[in-house]
Formats: C-alpha cells, sequence, structure tokens
C-alpha cells in the first residue's frame, strides 16, 4: 500500500493539504513518505484488539474556568499581521470568492 | 561572570554584588562575540533587555523584594511569543510576524525578574532533530562548528552551552529539549505533559508539546520549573496539580533510589562512546546508593512509528491556520489568484521541505481509509506505551537511558534521508508519548563531544528527576567543561 505509493496520491494529499508542490518535489515526496510509511507499518503487526486509543494524556484537572466575559484582543491588534487587511472594515481582505 | 549559574547571578543582583545592566552587557556582549559563529539566535533584543535590566536595579534600589529570576538573562526558543517582539518559529511564512501577546511562560519569567535577550533559532516550526531545518540557517554546535547542536531547540542549547545565557527555554514534543541539551553538553528538562502552560507556544503537535528549561545544572532547571510550572487560565491543558518546592527537593540524597534500566532497548545503533558513558554514568549512580533494576519497556521499540504517526497528523491540522489570511506571508502572483490558488502557493512559498513532508505525512494518515491503519493503531500502540512505563514506575522510581544514540552528527550527514533523522529520536519521544517528565544531563564526552544521560519518572514527579540529576552533578564535573569557542 504505502510502498506503491502513487505521483496520484501525492496530488490527493498535496490537494487536501493546501500545498502546490513542483514536480520535483512531488517525485521527492513520493518516494521519501513511501520510504517513512513502509517503515511506520510495522505497527500494524502488534495485536491492539480491546486496546483504547490514547489521543492525549491529560491529568484531566486544569479543564475548566468560570465562563465570565473577558476582554478580547483589540481589532487593531488582530489586523496588525494581515498580509492585507481592511482596517477601516475590520476585516482580512482575502480574493474574490463570489464572481 | 559569563560562567555564573542562575542562582548566583540572582543572589549577586539581589545583594547588590552586581546590577542587572552589568550581567545584561556581559550576556549581550558575549552572544555578539559568539553568534556570527553559532547563528544560535534569530533575533537579539539588546535594547529591550537593558530597558528590563535597569528596571530590577530600579526595583532593588527602592527596596521592593526581587523574584527568583531578578535580572538572570534567559533566551527564547523562537516559537514563543513575547508581544512587540518578532517571532517566526524559524519559517519563511512568519517572517514578519510580531505577536500582539506573551506567552504565559514569558509573562511569568518576565514577572519572577528575568531579562529576555533574545530568540533562538530552531528547526522550523521545531520539526527537526538538527536545527538543518530553519529558514535562517543551522546553528553550529559550539563543541565543533562542523556538527549540530541537535534539534529543534538547537539555538536554546547553544546559547547556554556557549554562555550566551545561563538559561533559556525550549519546547519538546519528541525530544527537542533534551537532545539538543544532551549535543551541547547542557541540563535540558522536559516537564510533565500539563505541567507549564503551553498557551503562547506556536503549537507543533497539542498532545506532545510540552515547554522546559536548558541550563547547565540541575539546580538551575529546579529554580527555572519552579517559576514556569501552575496553571492557567488560558490553557485547558495546564494542570492544576501542586507545584513542588523543586529546589528543596535537592538533597543530593539518593541512597535507595531504584534506576531502572531497559537493557533490551538500550542497545541498537547506540554508538560505543555513548554505551561507555552510559554505562560509566550508572555505575556512578549505583556507588551513589542507587539500585539499578532490570526493566522491560516491549513497546518503546514501536515509539518512533507511533510517534511520527501522532505528532504529524496533530502537525497537520495546527498548521492549516498558516493560510496567508489573518497573518505571516501570504503569496502573490501577477494573474489574480483564486482563494484555493493563495492558500496553497502561500503554503508551498512559506513552508520548508520537511514542514510539508509531515504535513503531508499527517494529512495522509487522517485521510479515509488509512486512518484506522495508521492514526488509530499507533493510537493504541500509544496506550500500551504507557502501559510499559506504568509497570516499570512500579518496580523503579526513574528509568533511564542515553538521551541520543550518538554523539552530535555532521551538519548535513542526515539532510537527504529524512527517516535515518526520525531514528536520531529513538530515546526521546516515548516520554511525549507517555506525558512524562525526562531530563537530559551531561555524563561524559566521546571524541571531545558530549554526552547526555536521560532519567524519566513519575507523571509530576520533576523533584525525583531533579534530585537524581543534580546528585549526580554533585560527583562529576561535565557540565563544568566549557567549549573552546566558548
Amino acid at each position: 500500500m504505502a510502498s506503491a505509493l502513487t505521483i496520484a496520491d501525492v496530488e490527493r494529499i498535496a490537494a487536501l493539504s493546501h500545498l502546490e508542490l513542483t514536480a520535483d518535489e512531488k517525485e521527492l515526496f513520493r518516494r521519501q513518505l513511501a520510504d517513512i510509511l513502509a517503515y511506520a507499518e510495522q505497527v500494524q503487526a502488534i495485536d491492539t484488539s480491546g486496546v483504547p486509543a490514547t489521543a492525549h494524556v491529560h491529568a484531566r484537572d486544569g479543564l475548566e474556568r468560570a465562563d465570565e466575559p473577558r476582554e478580547s484582543l483589540p481589532l487593531a491588534d488582530a489586523l496588525a499581521n494581515a498580509p492585507d487587511p481592511a482596517p477601516d472594515a475590520g476585516l482580512f481582505r482575502v480574493p474574490r470568492v463570489i464572481g | 561572570m559569563i560562567d555564573r549559574s542562575v542562582r548566583t547571578i540572582r543572589d549577586d543582583v539581589a545583594s547588590g554584588r552586581l546590577s542587572a545592566v552589568e550581567v545584561c552587557r556581559a550576556s549581550l556582549d558575549r552572544i555578539e562575540s559568539v553568534n556570527p559563529t553559532l547563528n544560535a539566535f534569530n533575533h537579539i533584543a539588546a535594547e529591550r533587555a537593558l530597558a528590563r535590566a535597569a528596571e530590577v536595579d530600579r526595583a532593588r534600589a527602592a527596596g521592593i523584594t526581587l523574584g527568583p529570576l531578578a535580572g538572570v538573562p534567559v533566551a527564547l526558543k523562537d516559537n514563543l511569543c513575547v508581544r512587540g517582539m518578532r517571532t517566526t518559529a524559524s519559517s519563511r511564512i512568519l517572517d514578519h510576524f510580531v505577536p500582539p501577546y506573551d506567552a504565559t511562560v514569558v509573562q511569568r519569567l518576565e514577572t519572577a525578574g528575568a531579562v529576555v535577550v533574545g530568540k533562538t533559532n530552531c528547526d522550523e516550526f521545531a520539526m527537526g532533530s538538527s536545527n538543518e531545518n530553519s529558514a535562517y540557517g543551522p546553528v553550529r554546535n559550539p563543541w565543533a562548528t562542523d556538527r549540530t547542536p541537535g534539534g529543534s531547540s538547537g539555538g536554546s542549547a547553544a546559547a547556554v552551552a556557549s554562555r550566551s545565557t545561563a538559561a533559556a527555554l525550549g519546547s519538546d514534543t519528541g525530544g527537542s529539549i533534551r537532545q539538543p541539551a544532551s549535543f551541547c553538553g547542557v541540563v535540558g528538562l522536559k516537564p510533565t505533559y500539563g505541567r507549564v502552560s503551553r498557551y503562547g507556544l506556536l503549537a507543533f503537535a497539542s498532545s506532545l508539546d510540552q515547554i522546559g528549561p536548558i541550563t547547565r545544572t540541575a539546580a538551575d532547571a529546579a529554580v527555572m520549573l519552579g517559576v514556569l510550572a501552575g496553571p492557567d487560565p488560558c490553557d485547558a491543558t495546564a494542570s492544576r496539580q501542586p507545584v513542588a518546592d523543586y529546589t528543596s527537593a535537592l538533597t543530593g540524597d539518593i541512597k535507595g533510589l531504584r534506576v531502572g534500566v531497559p537493557r533490551a532497548f538500550v542497545t541498537d545503533g547506540v554508538g560505543e562512546g555513548v554505551r561507555r558513558a552510559f554505562d560509566e554514568a550508572l555505575d556512578r549512580l549505583k556507588r551513589e546508593g542507587a539500585a539499578l533494576v532490570d526493566v522491560d519497556l516491549p513497546h518503546a521499540r514501536y515509539a518512533i512509528p507511533v510517534y511520527y504517526l501522532v505528532a504529524t497528523a496533530e502537525a497537520s491540522s495546527n498548521l492549516a491556520r498558516y493560510d496567508g489570511v489573518r497573518y505571516g506571508h501570504r503569496a502573490k502572483g501577477k494573474e489574480l489568484l483564486s482563494l484555493k490558488e493563495m492558500y496553497s502557493r502561500t503554503r508551498d512559498e512559506g513552508f520548508g521541505a520537511e514542514v510539508k513532508r509531515r504535513i503531508m505525512l499527517g494529512t495522509y494518515v487522517l485521510s479515509a481509509g488509512y486512518y484506522d491503519a495508521f492514526y488509530l493503531k499507533a493510537q493504541q500502540v500509544r496506550t500500551l506505551l504507557r502501559q510499559d512505563y506504568d509497570a516499570a514506575f512500579e518496580r523503579v522510581d526513574v528509568v533511564a537511558m542515553p538521551t541520543s544514540p550518538t554523539p552530535p552528527f555532521r551538519l548535513g550527514e542526515k539532510t537527504d534521508d529524512p527517516l535515518q533523522m526520525y531514528l536520531a529520536d529513538v530515546f526521546t519521544v516515548s516520554a511525549n508519548l507517555a506525558g512524562l517528565p525526562a531530563i537530559s544531563v551531561p555524563c561524559g564526552f566521546s571524541d571531545q563531544l558530549p554526552i547526555g544521560l536521560q532519567l524519566t519518572g513519575r507523571l509530576f514527579d520533576e523533584s525525583t528527576l531533579l534530585r537524581v540529576a543534580d546528585a549526580y552533578q554533585r560527583v562529576t564535573d561535565w557540565h563544568t567543561r566549557a567549549p573552546e569557542s566558548a
């Protein structure tokens, strides 16, 4: 499966990842990801029937705070790093989505 | 002055033997002299640092009680946010990013009187084991400038080893504090998951990331952790477990301590020099009264594949936020780009090869048809690994391993083969997967290159780790040696 990773697979993953890759990058990543996945396949030999998944190791003792309104980041600060801000409107400008 | 420990600087500033400004100037001078060779800093904040140091001196003159880090210069890994100070994670995509807020650890350090002197170079978004994935070029190892300082917190470890600062902060997702500490001959502590708030740390893998100190002694790490640890309303994973008095835990006494040694695991690929230093360190602990106990961690050999499946899955999600809209780089096309083209071109231009590789790998293992076989499976094996440690800690107090299977390798040695680079993390990733605290302490040299001893402890039992590491440093002098470049 993994060792048979194709350029089409790489293109599919790149599209899901919002990455535009050059032809050279596609071939390089195809080979390297195939190597890494082939190595990672060893976990599939382990018997994990009935074993719960660990998503995190929270101590589960710090999870909640009082649900009280607080000041948020001032609009000007939130826009200060934007590549194309629209400060008068208080918005981030993006390429046109609707024709 | 530059050899002073965190504790000595604080005491000298508090007693008036030294001014915080003098200490700060000495640190900045040192950085200026070694940084052109080492490339340890992405950003030096001289003016801000001197102003902060002057505030500490004014506070002392006014008779205000000084904090536990008063006047202590500290370097911060460049993935920690400081309000108004450029923070890049060594990535082109954040080249001009200036955070609008402080990380909780930065607030805590500054409240304790620490003086932030700058931001240290690292692997891009903390992804790497050699610091070669930085957009600003690799850091060089102060002990041998043709070698890697380790990664991803390579700049922080090099700063402390080169006596640029007495302490630095790093972040550790799979060994990124401990392995560079080992490679640079200094102490690196990864606290228990949840011991230190992650608010303001640019996220890589949220179930594994943890911030911690890099220092030259365990005693200094104890002071630093005492300041950093504790709950935080801004991070739901920051624990409310009481924070111990780490400094008073440093008794120097390890009689009766049970040290677990996973002999069967510490074999493959361990270099001769590392093995010798490791065995001598164990022998030293035994002579100090510790008992060595064989333990088995049967799933530890799967830790690397499990780690690279879990960490990349989380990274692919965390790094989705870098899309050229709210902050960071945005691609500009001659032709009008669609929104989707803007996203994907921005990310292609902004991310380096390793970050793209990990986003792709993580996206793949989370995608339909592969989720169960890779991601879910890895999470289940993660449970088995935790159970291995639970069983071991019924019989022992700490588990000892080398931090790295080899001494620092040459720059360029592993860059063409990502899988070989991943294998460098074989002894460090388990602690992150199990959430356990772990420390690397200098334990010798192989061909003049530093070796680190790693100790892993029970959840929230940093006190025992620090006590053992401190006891070891009281009877050894590896940590007092300075590299020639320093």
